[in-house]
């Protein structure tokens, strides 16, 4: 088992930090009135973990009990549509966009249904079923819209819970109804203190400087420093201060990419950036990361007058990736686009 | 049939009926313990409770006298009251009895394709009006039609709205249409021209005030001075979005009955641990920063701190390695970049020392991210975009 799923806090009073808000939801899972959550923050800040923490507070240990279903639902072209549910007792765990742009029929017909049946355990807690919704911005607008009455029309009986990274894409009318809660990324220092108490747990040999290190790269999330933290365990057999922490193989390629750009700024270089581009997307990379690092690695690299431009142009390209279809042609026209810059400022032309 | 126009005689008359059915009526109500929403609860239950929509509520309160009703288009942004309305509206006209047989209410919740308009709608629409026991004639108007309220209308597909063109005209002897939603535009023409439109206009703070004041009175809600205005400020006119807020602040600062973790150590005795057990956190007075907190408002400071990042430095140095460490800051505390965008932008509105022509600038570049963002592109690199492109224009003469 993964440290990660092995040290998970199971309940709000293990959670290490961020303690006004677990005594917060604590407060709110135990005040009887319990509202619908919009869960949000960046990823690896302990969302989930917190929510199924706050189940346990409301339902106790029998939430831990779950199974999965697959679903067929019928659209109304008689589609069929295969759809995993994750359920316990008391609640039931969905991610809507696995389905893509069906996911209104999946909100419509398995709400309603959750909705509209009682709950018939008399020795239950609490009367209602709550639902999780994963990933919640990327509802579409229809669904969140088919959301919104049965929100408030079936509130005796059911609870929603959303994740989301982000509220941007989220509708005013389901924000208005929901009670948001803002999980912020873990502090370096906090991490630091994770790691610490992981290890110790384990019984391996803990060293301040190099958790330090890996909180740093980690940006701030803790799911990665776990990973990276157990990843060196097993890679070195005596871990010092000055362990070497190796990056994800993508990123090292990447970095290789970020190389060859600044190095050559000729036809050939698109040639040979082409095929490792290709590279990391048949192997599943979304694209999006692709360009983010890539566009970091090489700021770090370039003059400061620089600097703007590379990021306008990441934000530009970045934003065509999720208008176009064809990723690769997007991350090329970044490559070329950064290429053209960096080459005009070598040769002191205003670009 | 005389005091069917008479609303006066008949409300007199339904206060009265109401009145001598005190016990009937308590025992209706199920469970009154019963958790529910405020926005429910105090969901307005007659015409002349609903706030603030003074010239609407005129208008139907004067076709409810005159019992014949149009067609009608309810149009405004959310949270100001039109499903209140309608059902409001509704109640009065059939009571909670017919209610159930004479309205037929569809929102984006149900499946609302063409087969559905061709089916439950039209179906619905075609079925003739039962003639109302006396009883209930004397206490409701009973107008001899029936509504369907399709909330939400503006999800509604084109085919589907065109296909309920005809069948508006068609049944209109018997049935009467309510169609609401936030924008008009999305309605076809065709609809919209058979309807009568009211425009539903955002609360004024006054009333939106008032109604507050009245909830967190009857609930008993403690607050500090200054967290009814904030509220309404956060809200922007959307009144459901205030009293959601208002009830989940009350939720937060509810008492808390702390038990601490049992050490239970079974050799020592029990009692010591129900002794730890009785710690009890009492409520305390609603503040300002958890109204902010829970509307996701990114503090003043933290806002100050970009605003500062985006300024020029002295000397001609660059602006990139402070902003992006604010940036990154930023996201990974999880504010949301659309919070981030409305809040920069009203900051820049209103300083003075920026020039006009930046200004010109600026807001063309919030208006290209804000598209960027909605399309849901990555927010680090579209927030850092923004700061250096607003840095570069303010750094110009």
């Amino acid at each position: 088992m993964l440290f990660l799923d092995k040290h998970r806090p199971r309940s709000l009073e293990q959670l290490s930090y961020h303690e006004g808000l677990s005594t917060r939801l604590k407060a709110l899972a135990n005040s009887g009135d319990f509202p619908h959550l919009l869960v949000y923050g960046p990823s690896g800040a302990g969302k989930k973990t917190r929510i199924v923490a706050t189940l346990k507070e409301l339902y106790g240990p029998g939430v831990e009990k779950i199974k999965i279903d697959a679903r067929v639902f019928q659209t109304t072209t008689s589609r069929k549509l295969e759809f995993t549910i994750v359920s316990s007792l008391y609640h039931l765990e969905i991610t809507p966009s696995d389905v893509g742009n069906y996911d209104r029929v999946v909100i419509q017909s398995l709400l309603k249904e959750v909705a509209q049946t009682q709950q018939v355990d008399t020795a239950a807690k609490q009367r209602f079923k709550v639902v999780i919704i994963n990933e919640a911005d990327n509802l579409s607008r229809d669904a969140q819209a088919a959301l919104r009455r049965t929100m408030e029309k079936y509130s005796p009986n059911l609870r929603l819970i959303l994740i989301a990274n982000s509220t941007a894409n989220i509708i005013g009318p389901i924000r208005s109804r929901t009670l948001l809660v803002r999980v912020a990324a873990p502090t370096e220092t906090e991490i630091v203190g994770v790691l610490k108490d992981v290890a110790g747990l384990e019984g391996l040999k803990v060293s301040e400087k190099l958790f330090s290190r890996i909180a740093e790269e980690s940006g701030r999330n803790l799911r990665k420093a776990l990973l990276m933290m157990e990843s060196v365990y097993a890679a070195n057999e005596v871990v010092k201060d000055d362990t070497v922490l190796l990056p994800p193989d993508y990123e090292m390629l990447i970095q290789e990419i970020g190389r060859d750009m600044l190095a050559s700024r000729t036809p050939q270089t698109i040639l040979a950036v082409r095929s490792k581009l290709y590279d990391l997307l048949t192997h599943c990379i979304p694209a999006t990361v692709i360009l983010k690092t890539l566009a970091f690695k090489l700021i770090s690299e370039v003059d400061d007058v620089l600097k703007p431009e590379v990021i306008k142009w990441a934000a530009f390209y970045e934003h065509r990736l999720h208008q176009g279809s064809k990723l690769i042609f997007h991350l090329e026209a970044f490559v070329a686009k950064f290429l053209r810059i960096y080459e005009g400022y070598l040769m002191g032309m205003d670009f | 049939m005389a005091s069917f126009f008479d609303m006066k005689a008949r409300r007199a008359q339904a206060a009265q009926q109401s009145a001598n059915a005190v016990p009937s009526s308590s025992k209706k109500a199920k469970d009154p313990n019963r958790p529910v929403p405020w926005v429910e609860k105090y969901r307005p239950k007659a015409l002349s409770e609903v706030t603030a929509q003074d010239h609407t509520i005129d208008v139907l309160k004067r076709t409810l006298q005159s019992s014949n009703l149009p067609h009608m288009l309810f149009y405004g942004p959310p949270g100001t009251g039109k499903t209140s309305t309608v059902l409001a509206l509704a109640k009065e006209l059939y009571g909670p009895e017919l209610m159930k047989t004479r309205v037929l209410e569809l929102n984006a919740s149900d499946e609302r394709g063409i087969s559905i308009v061709r089916e439950k709608v039209k179906n619905f629409a075609r079925i003739n009006v039962s003639q109302p026991t006396p009883e209930q004639r004397k206490l409701y108007p009973c107008p001899p039609y029936k509504i369907i309220i399709l909330d939400e209308a503006d999800s509604m597909t084109q085919d589907a709205q065109s296909a309920l063109r005809r069948t508006m005209e068609t049944y209109s002897r018997i049935t009467r249409f309510c169609l609401i939603c936030n924008f008009v535009t999305r309605i076809i023409d065709p609809l919209a021209s058979r309807c009568s439109k009211f425009r539903f206009k955002p609360l004024e703070e006054g009333s939106a005030m008032e109604r507050l004041r009245d909830i967190a009175e009857t609930e008993g809600v403690k607050y500090d001075q200054g967290v009814l205005e904030k509220l309404i400020a956060v809200s922007d006119g959307d009144l459901r979005k205030a009293i959601t807020y208002l009830q989940s602040a009350t939720r937060l600062h509810a008492k808390v009955e702390v038990t601490e973790k049992k050490v239970v150590d079974e050799d020592e005795e029990m009692v010591d641990v129900e002794e730890v057990k009785k710690g009890v956190i009492p409520a305390t007075p609603i503040t300002v920063r958890s109204i902010e907190e829970i509307a996701g408002v990114i503090p003043e400071d933290t806002m100050d701190e970009i605003f500062a990042a985006c300024q020029p430095r002295p000397g001609h140095a660059s602006i990139y390695p402070g902003l992006a460490k604010v940036v990154k800051e930023l996201v990974a505390d999880g504010w949301s970049a659309g919070q981030i965008l409305s809040q920069l932008y009203q900051k820049i509105l209103v300083d003075d020392t920026i020039l006009s022509k930046h200004k010109n600038d600026i807001v063309l570049i919030f208006s290209e991210v804000d598209k960027r963002l909605a399309d849901g592109s990555d927010e680090q690199l579209q927030i850092l975009d923004l700061c250096l492109r607003i840095g570069l224009i303010l750094a110009k003469p």
